[in-house]
């Protein structure tokens, strides 16, 4: 399901956090949100889940504006992996947590039925988290942890999936690993990244957020270049498809400050 | 339950419990031989140990919506404030027996009524901007608590020793001359606030994965937790009014039935109104017989016997590290 954001302004505390962003994902398509920290990126995801109203501006997840929409349908429709993870859930195994992603089809009266099983069982067995998945998830590691948080999000049954910063603290391999099994779902994404080769590895447009505006919008390698880089994130680098159609960026090895790199200045260490 | 029923300063032989019981509920059979046993058995033990059951059964449901709702282990009835107002009416109606201001209300009336008005400041203080935090929830309980504590400790001092007694005994909770007309309400409150909770399982469910994904997950955060709130103090408020502040249940029980069977509260909340319930009825049997005639106040008990199984439970479990 398509997702489109326009003109949205959020005001937190009476303090500007987002101002006039616009964004727009075709269906299918996986567009990753990066930017310094404290540039609006997770408040950004807040207003598409439901979870912070937006001063002005519109989200519509399909056709439907998600604030006009009760919550549970809107939760049908978009599933989160945030980064409070796991919450408290000391005593809930690998396949209760899965099914907590069912919670949005049911109403108090409602009844685990056919269609719940058969889903938390799909969910558990594509994020490959079916040999623990009577473990406590207190026990596990966070590369196994993530996955169940994604089945979770699957469970759901989503249009839209949202992710902030799903990799964060992982290995390498779980990294890509995860990667791969967002890829294979197919559903529309919004990801906030902080790793920029995993974001150019995984998406396939950028938006780059900085002091709660858009920067830039676009394919990856429009939006990477040293310019865009230089500005939002203060570092000097390049960004190049390699042969074998990786993107992969260069960094340079210090600070950008007042436009030139750390150690081009004479009296820093 | 039929042996708690039979036991006593009179024991009575288990046939003729089912007997009596079944004469009254059913009209069939003969009436007892004896009187005075059918006396004992109908109208003292039988209503004590349903009160014992109910109380047992909604302290520990409390507990473990209120740790759930707070999201913090050490929830419960008392933390959150409830017994403190509980306390403090029913303090007030006994120093000040029949004063003016309270005349016609009873120390269960004016119980309930503390107990809620702790439910409604806890709500109050525990916002802020409409928000209800988790951590704000408890320290204004906690604080809550405290200022009812403070003032029932000041009524405390103007009243006479053999109020002093009363208040303590009632302080510590006990189901001992429960009457049948003080059932119906309980049992209704019970019955009906559990089976409510118990609804609201997968939405339970749902807040242990924190406020945020919640919220993802289709729940109205605030709304849940002020219903939960407002189930909880009146349930509390209900029990406390009829049996006293009985302390550790509500703590305890919750996470004995965690510990061993998990923490799904569709299965967690029924199976832990279960053991409140014959955990508090198994309390109030030895709180009879260990010192016939005498009777041991609940609330020394259910610590006294709770405490060393749980913190042996505790130990054993590896999921806490």
């Amino acid at each position: 399901m398509k997702l489109t954001i326009d003109r949205l302004h959020v005001t937190l505390d009476r303090t500007p956090i987002l101002r006039d962003v616009s964004l727009r994902a075709r269906t299918g398509d996986i567009v990753g949100l990066v930017g310094p920290n404290g540039s609006g990126k997770s408040t950004l995801l807040r207003t598409v889940y439901r979870s912070l109203r937006p001063a002005d501006g519109v989200v519509r997840v399909g056709e439907d504006d998600v604030w006009a929409l009760a919550p549970r349908t809107a939760a049908r429709r978009t599933a989160a992996v945030l980064q409070d993870g796991g919450g408290n859930t000391t005593g809930l195994t690998v396949t209760e947590i899965v099914a907590l992603g069912r919670a949005p089809h049911h109403g108090l009266l409602g009844r685990d039925g056919a269609e719940d099983h058969r889903a938390v069982a799909d969910a558990i067995d594509r994020c490959g988290v079916r040999p623990f998945a009577d473990r406590d998830y207190a026990s596990l590691s966070g590369g196994e942890r993530q996955r169940v948080l994604l089945a979770r999000a699957l469970a759901q049954a989503p249009r839209l999936l949202v992710l902030d910063e799903l990799t964060n603290h992982l290995d390498i391999r779980a990294r890509f690993e995860l990667l791969d099994l967002i890829r294979a779902t197919g559903i529309t994404t919004l990801a906030v990244l902080h790793d920029l080769d995993l974001a150019a590895r995984l998406c396939d447009h950028l938006v780059v957020l900085h002091e709660g505006t858009v920067m830039a919008a676009g394919p990856v390698l429009e939006v990477l270049t040293p310019r865009i880089l230089g500005d939002a994130f203060g570092i000097r680098a390049r960004t190049e498809r390699h042969a074998d159609g990786v993107i992969r960026i260069t960094y340079a090895a210090h600070a950008l400050v007042g436009g030139e790199t750390t150690a081009d200045r004479p009296n820093t260490p | 339950m039929t042996a708690a029923v039979s036991i006593g300063a009179v024991n009575v032989p288990l046939g003729d419990v089912w007997g009596i019981v079944l004469h009254h509920v059913t009209g069939a059979g003969a009436a007892h031989s004896d009187p005075a046993l059918d006396q004992i058995v109908w109208n003292f033990r039988t209503p004590r140990v349903a009160l014992a059951a109910l109380a047992g059964a909604g302290l520990a449901v409390s507990g473990a919506v209120l740790q759930t709702v707070v999201s913090n282990p050490l929830a419960d009835p008392i933390v959150l404030g409830f017994s403190y107002g509980a306390t403090l009416g029913a303090v007030l109606v006994i120093t000040l027996g029949g004063g003016a201001a309270l005349a016609g209300l009873g120390v269960s009336a004016a119980a309930f009524l503390g107990a809620v008005a702790a439910g409604a400041l806890v709500f109050a203080l525990g916002q802020r901007r409409g928000r209800l935090a988790p951590t704000r929830l408890v320290l204004a309980g906690v604080a809550v608590g405290y200022a009812f504590l403070s003032a029932t400790s000041y009524v405390q001092l103007q009243a006479t020793p053999a109020e002093l007694r009363t208040v303590m005994f009632w302080m510590l909770g006990s189901v001992a001359g429960t009457q049948w007309d003080q059932l119906p309400t309980v049992s209704v409150v019970v019955l009906v606030t559990t089976t409510l909770l118990t609804l609201f399982g997968r939405r339970l469910n749902a807040l242990l994965a924190g406020d945020e994904s919640a919220t993802a997950l289709g729940v109205n955060v605030n709304r849940l937790r002020a219903v939960l709130l407002m189930l909880t103090a009146l349930l509390t408020g209900t029990v406390i009014a009829v049996a006293g502040s009985i302390g550790f249940v509500g703590l305890m029980i919750p996470h004995l039935v965690r510990l061993t069977t998990g923490a799904d509260h569709r299965r967690l909340l029924p199976l832990t109104a279960l053991l409140g319930a014959v955990y508090l009825v198994l309390v109030d049997l030895l709180s009879r017989t260990l010192n016939r005639p005498e009777e041991i106040p609940l609330g020394i008990l259910t610590a006294l016997l709770g405490a060393p199984f749980f913190l042996w439970l505790l130990r054993r479990n590896k999921g806490l590290d």
